[in-house]
């Protein structure tokens, strides 16, 4: 449409020239003017972590940005108070989203409570310093200057105002995309992450407010590694939140203004990373650095629910300066991917090594062949494994707690009630030898019916308890004929 | 290091015309933006310059005997549409603007006007920076790191708050007040504080094609606070008002070269 109705201009343009004087030519020529990009569109920015919609255009506009400086007091940590200079009111400032070709006229405003000059250096521009040669404001006053994007990409903007480092480390950086000409393929989130270093003269959580150190900067040892702005900017009631099987994209940046960040999200695997904000993306990658003044755009989708969080690798950031958000996924579980805790079992370390007799007493028993010595071995060696655990290597147990089996009248009276006991647990009060024990013992049900008769076998035949001999078939019947506790195996 | 010699300073008699004001210097200073390239003192004469800032009361009063500077009056070449907005009419100052705070909102052409009517000029920058140095017992204080902390502080603070009364704070040792930690000052020669609208390009080759007065560097890039006044000042023009912009006044020592 726009292609017929230019041609069509031009047209009516030459035919002018031709009927009127030459100096209509003159006009006509000149017309490589932003008039043939149509009317201005006033650019959509938005507060982090919210990302503004794509620009859905297949053609390059005149668009007019504009961005207001304000210096604002606000929590960087619990009760910590950080007096910090933005773009637009937020940390980092907000998110600026145009398209390759497109022909911004930049506003830079500086409110006037403000007290200081500040400018803004865009790395999506080409010219001098970004736009800061170009943009130096006074408080209460606006300054224009109009660019071209001439490169696609996720860019970083910050202000230049000397001193640099102490206007970055205040927190004035953001980011700035130009799109592809095809635009982004969609997802269903896009979130708005920055990473920065911030600089105080107290302590990692000292309350009050804190002024910002230029010899902490300068020796680049920051006191908070923040995601936003603020250890809190991103967790509780806002972290990100998204739902299981949806794509996610992250247009992650580093503000600095010294540190370079090691982007990893716990538990997701970012299936595209397009590295350092360029065109081209690695795939399934874990942990992607991110420049100091630079960004990138992760990719990844959601599989299993839970609470994923992004930190700075460099670890001692994530869990002692702050670098920590979450992202927050619903949705119902996929146990094939990921099942959870499944078992949580005694592990003895050598204590188990000598199960071998345990599978030779197998074959036998599968053939037939199991004599009483047999399960007795067998049985000494699951009861190291399992038992001694509790009843001690003795059978002795402890006392006040486990009952021994060692010379136990509970096992004398009643032999078949332990066939009971190692199937379905005992728990409440029980006197043994005298002594009473109210404690808890589990239900061994998860060994098999063999292992069981095995382990009762050697038992009655230990420390002076009278020999008696337990099947496989008799564990079959109790275990059938019995109800498990819940949360019991088998 | 700086070298810093102040000479004779109680010796200076103050100028008649002067109400308040303090006598300074004469010194060989090292300033934090040098002159030339190969320059890295300077010599201020000997100069008085006001104890404190001038008041809203102060300028009222000048505004009501030379009416042409009243802000229904003054030509817009000379000031800006916030120009004495604070102030509840053109020769009132209302709720709003107490007597004793420094007068803001105003532009360099206003404040000059005042300045001559007073007997006096505006201060130069490198008067204004060697008056500023001080702190209570130092002439030159600038190392101090408490000197540094103190102006950062300020800066530190949103610039929304009311503005307190002239002569709050401590003098210095001079004697003079509220050079730092109460409002932004004009200077005289704020045009030629040529930083760079972009101040990562000091030492760039084109600064030359700036302008005759050559694009100055800071010779001390630790001393950040005065690097970040000179910013603010070079972020000006002459007929713009801000809201925490002011000014004092300062004269010639009669009779000295």
């Amino acid at each position: 449409m726009r292609v017929a109705s230019s041609v069509i201009l031009q047209g009516a343009l030459i035919a002018a020239a031709l009927v009127m004087a030459p100096w209509c030519t003159a006009q006509s020529g000149a017309s490589d003017s932003t008039e043939s990009l149509g009317p201005p569109i006033h650019a959509v920015l938005t507060s982090p972590p919210q990302v503004p919609p794509p620009t859905n255009r297949s053609h390059p506009a005149k668009v007019i940005v504009e961005l207001e400086i304000r210096e604002v007091e606000k929590e960087i940590s619990e009760g910590v108070r950080y007096t910090f200079w933005t773009f637009g009111g937020t940390v980092p400032g907000s998110f600026i989203r145009i398209r390759q070709g497109d022909t911004v006229e930049f506003h830079l405003k500086n409110h006037p409570d403000n007290k200081m000059p500040h400018n803004i250096d865009l790395h999506g521009v080409i010219g001098p310093g970004g736009g800061a040669a170009s943009s130096f404001t006074a408080p209460g006053h606006e300054s224009q200057f109009t660019f071209k994007a001439m490169n696609q990409g996720i860019y970083v903007y910050h202000c230049a105002t000397a001193p640099v480092g102490m206007h970055v480390g205040n927190g004035m950086y953001g980011l700035m995309l130009v799109e592809p000409p095809e635009g982004l393929t969609p997802v269903d989130h896009e979130y708005y992450v920055m990473q920065g270093d911030f600089y105080t003269v107290g302590k990692y959580r000292e309350k009050g407010l804190q002024p910002f150190d230029m010899q902490k900067a300068i020796d680049e040892k920051p006191t908070y590694v923040v995601f936003n702005g603020s250890e809190n900017s991103l967790v509780g009631d806002h972290a990100l939140s998204a739902k299981v099987g949806e794509r996610i994209r992250i247009f992650v940046g580093n503000g600095g203004p010294n540190l370079v960040s090691s982007f990893h999200v716990i538990g997701e695997i970012f299936d595209r990373v397009w590295y350092e904000g360029g065109t081209h993306f690695q795939e399934n990658v874990q942990t992607t650095i991110i420049p100091s003044g630079g960004a990138a755009i992760a990719e990844f989708h959601t599989i299993v629910p839970g609470s994923f969080v992004l930190v700075d690798h460099s670890i001692f950031r994530a869990f002692n300066k702050g670098a920590l958000a979450i992202l927050k996924v619903d949705g119902p579980d996929n146990k094939t991917v990921y099942s959870g805790k499944e078992i949580d079992s005694v592990y003895l370390g050598d204590k188990a090594k000598d199960l071998q007799v345990v599978s030779q007493v197998t074959a036998a028993a599968e053939k037939g062949e199991l004599t009483l010595e047999q399960q007795v071995k067998a049985g000494e060696a699951l009861f190291a494994g399992t038992c001694s655990v509790c009843h001690q290597p003795n059978g002795q147990g402890l006392e006040g707690v486990f009952p021994p089996l060692a010379g136990s009248d509970l096992l004398a009276k009643d032999p078949r009630r332990a066939v009971h006991i190692v199937l379905n647990g005992l728990s409440g009060p029980v006197t043994v030898n005298g002594k009473t024990f109210n404690s808890v013992m589990p239900p061994m049900s998860q060994l098999n019916d063999d292992d069981l008769a095995n382990i009762l076998t050697f038992v009655t035949h230990s420390w002076g308890n009278q020999g008696m001999r337990y099947s496989a078939q008799e564990l079959e019947k109790t275990r059938a004929a019995t109800v498990r506790p819940p949360g019991a195996a088998n | 290091m700086f070298l810093f010699v102040p000479v004779a300073v109680m010796a200076l008699a103050a100028s008649a015309a002067a109400g308040d004001r303090i006598p300074v210097g004469p010194a060989d200073f090292t300033p934090v933006l040098a002159p030339a390239p190969k320059q890295t003192q300077v010599h201020v004469a000997a100069f008085l310059v006001d104890r404190t800032p001038v008041t809203n009361a102060q300028f009222l009063a000048f505004v009501r005997t030379h009416p042409a500077w009243r802000r229904d009056q003054v030509p817009s070449l000379f000031a800006d549409g916030e120009y004495l907005s604070h102030w509840e009419a053109a020769d009132e100052l209302g709720r709003s603007a107490r007597a004793q705070q420094p007068v803001t909102r105003v532009s360099w052409y206003a404040a000059r006007a005042y300045c001559a009517a007073a007997g006096g000029r505006l201060p130069g920058w490198y008067e204004w920076e060697v008056a500023s140095a001080a702190n209570q017992t130092l002439a030159d204080a600038r190392s101090s790191p408490v000197w540094r902390a103190r102006i950062l502080d300020w800066y530190a603070q949103p610039g929304g708050q009311p503005l307190p009364p002239v002569g709050s704070q401590p003098a210095n040792f001079y004697g003079i007040q509220d050079l730092q930690g109460l409002i932004w000052e004009w200077v005289e020669d704020f045009s030629s504080l040529m930083v760079s609208g972009d101040s990562r390009t000091q030492g760039d080759p084109d600064k030359l094609a700036y302008c005759g007065a050559g694009a100055l560097s800071a010779q001390d890039r630790e001393n950040y606070p005065t690097l970040m006044r000179i910013a603010y000042l070079s972020a000006l023009e002459a007929r713009q008002t801000g809201r925490l912009l002011g000014f004092r006044c300062a004269s010639d020592v009669e009779g000295v070269p």
